[in-house]
């Protein structure tokens, strides 16, 4: 998923404001990267680039930082990210009919999108809802107390909620 | 309050708390005493690693810089913890009392709140209470009326890595690369964010300063051990009828804080999380205190139908992902661990190689740069000494 010039104009804008608010430091790079994320679901070469041309560093210092970390790695994602706890809490309170849910429902296993671009499937590693598993968080908001019937329902909210978006 | 998280336990001494009583009782001191009163409470670091505040705050006090920091650490990620998510829900005020008390303590003009990227839903609710402390004058420019004290408290976002919970780490990843531990010394308390004399402490830390400074250090000293002063809260999870948040007073045994939640039965406990260890009942008559099982909190009870090696399973595919692979023993370690697991599940781990992945483990531990790596081995080396007959006995699987 390449960017076009149009957007990577687009995008050396936002990073610019982005920096403007943040300030010029190595230490707004991991807030930009989350933020690109957030919005292009993906971080590319090309935007490795003008994040580094913007803030004055090496484009492989924003790789090695944007794969260091979970949630900002550089692979291109769905609009929705499904992160499935996978902790001994969640194993035990039934997460792997959850996942076997989740992967029949979408069609993909675990680190893959889907092809129309919607859902990406992953594991997190604990959520810090061990009282209440399994949990999973579609993006920044956390689901409690999952079966494989509610996460059928948390997904066809995420289709509804992006098809409200289009139309 | 973020609504949909809602966590059950026990009464908790934060609810007893009256809001900003310890803030006003700490600004009526002395720099010099407000570390004094840490140290007389003998409280030690909540987030696992127990590091005596008082010291801590002591050291950074004592470095002359321009600027000093103080962060709280809500980078919560040990597997089957919690306690931080329900007091940044429902006791934020505390821990930001707890960071400006600090923040005068040591002489540092700003705090960040380093918040792990899996609860970004509670950052509204956080940056909320900090405006509101702003608007009434308890953050910002001459603090609750307090010449010359100047405070501020930021919120930072982690992305997503266990090992930012390691103090080191944490600043690395503040200062925008990757959240590899450093090399100590020196520590940061000499040398942390930005070259800066920092303190990092835990969020369940900071609310009990706030509580310390509410009703004093002989107070905080009336529960607890001689040891292991105050109470603390623990995040229970697994096979019990009543997981939750619980304080108990530090010195509870196993067996009794079992009772309370419901989890009587229980052949093992996880202590500590992927990085603590795993007792087995037969220890249950075993406290949980510094000076016989020192824990962050996590408690998760295994019920007498699971299979032990799963649960060693479960910590090593943990570690494998999260270690940073800075050091050699942690990073290929982890994996050889775990191919040990998976072998001996099937029963067909030879014994040989099954005693060079223990005398592995012993090295993990003392060659490894952080705690991540030095715990990492701990969980699975205490089920090979817990379970040993249940795991020989284990029949090779067709």
């Amino acid at each position: 998923m390449a960017t076009t010039t149009l957007q990577q104009d687009q995008l050396r804008t936002e990073v610019e404001a982005l920096v403007e608010k943040l300030g010029p430091g190595r230490s707004s790079l991991i807030p930009i990267l989350a933020d690109v994320k957030r919005r292009f679901h993906a971080i590319d070469s090309e935007t490795m680039q003008t994040i580094a041309d913007v803030l004055d560093i090496h484009p492989v210092e924003v790789y090695s930082v944007a794969s260091f970390y979970a949630f900002l790695h550089g692979a291109p994602e769905g609009q929705f990210v499904v992160r499935l706890c996978g902790t001994l809490s969640c194993d035990f309170a039934g997460k792997d009919a959850v996942a076997d849910a989740l992967k029949a429902e979408l069609g993909i296993d675990f680190d893959q999108t889907t092809d129309d671009g919607l859902f990406t499937l992953e594991w997190a590693s604990c959520v810090g809802m061990c009282d209440q598993g399994p949990a999973l968080l579609v993006n920044d908001d956390v689901h409690t107390r999952v079966t494989p019937e509610s996460a059928r329902e948390i997904l066809a909210a995420c289709r509804a909620a992006a098809v409200a978006k289009e139309g | 309050m973020p609504a949909t998280i809602e966590t059950k336990g026990n009464a908790l001494t934060y609810e007893t708390i009256e809001a900003e009583a310890g803030l006003k009782a700490a600004l009526a001191m002395s720099r010099a005493d407000l570390v004094d009163a840490v140290r007389d409470s003998d409280l030690k670091g909540r987030g696992g690693a127990g590091f005596p505040t008082g010291m801590k705050w002591g050291f950074c006090a004592a470095e002359k810089a321009d600027q000093k920091y103080i962060i709280c650490n809500a980078d919560e990620g040990e597997p089957g913890t919690f306690k931080d998510r329900v007091i940044l829900t429902r006791f934020a005020d505390l821990v930001f009392e707890g960071m400006t008390i600090g923040g005068r303590a040591i002489g540092a003009s700003l705090g960040i709140i380093y918040l792990r990227a899996e609860y970004t839903y509670l950052r509204p609710h956080l940056v909320e209470v900090i405006q509101r402390r702003r608007a009434a004058g308890l953050l910002g420019h001459d603090v609750c009326g307090v010449e010359g004290f100047d405070f501020d408290i930021l919120v930072a976002m982690g992305a997503g890595a266990y090992v930012c919970g390691e103090e080191t780490a944490l600043i690395e990843s503040l200062e925008g690369f990757r959240g590899e531990p450093r090399n100590r010394p020196p520590f940061p308390v000499v040398a942390g964010l930005l070259n800066n004399p920092t303190v990092v402490n835990n969020v369940e830390t900071l609310a009990s300063v706030a509580a310390i400074f509410a009703k004093g250090a002989d107070w905080f000293k009336t529960f607890g051990t001689d040891k292991s002063t105050g109470y603390k809260l623990f995040s229970i999870s697994g096979d019990c009828d009543k997981p939750g948040v619980y304080e108990f007073p530090w010195g509870i045994t196993v067996a009794d804080l079992l009772k309370e939640v419901g989890g009587e039965g229980a052949k093992a406990v996880q202590i500590g999380g992927a990085s603590g260890v795993c007792v087995p009942a037969r220890d249950f008559a075993r406290a949980l205190a510094f000076e016989d099982i020192p824990t962050g909190g996590s408690v998760m009870v295994i019920g007498p139908e699971r299979d032990i090696l799963d649960v060693a399973e479960n910590f090593l595919d943990f570690f494998v992902e999260e270690s940073c692979g800075q050091c050699t023993p942690c990073r290929l370690g982890n994996v050889q661990m775990l191919e040990a697991v998976k072998l001996l599940k099937k029963g067909e781990c030879p014994p040989a190689f099954l005693a060079n992945v223990k005398a592995l483990g012993a090295t993990m531990q003392v060659a490894s740069k952080c705690g991540l790596g030095q715990t990492s081995p701990s969980a699975f080396l205490s089920i090979l000494e817990g379970f040993g007959d249940e795991i020989a006995n284990r029949a090779p699987s067709a």
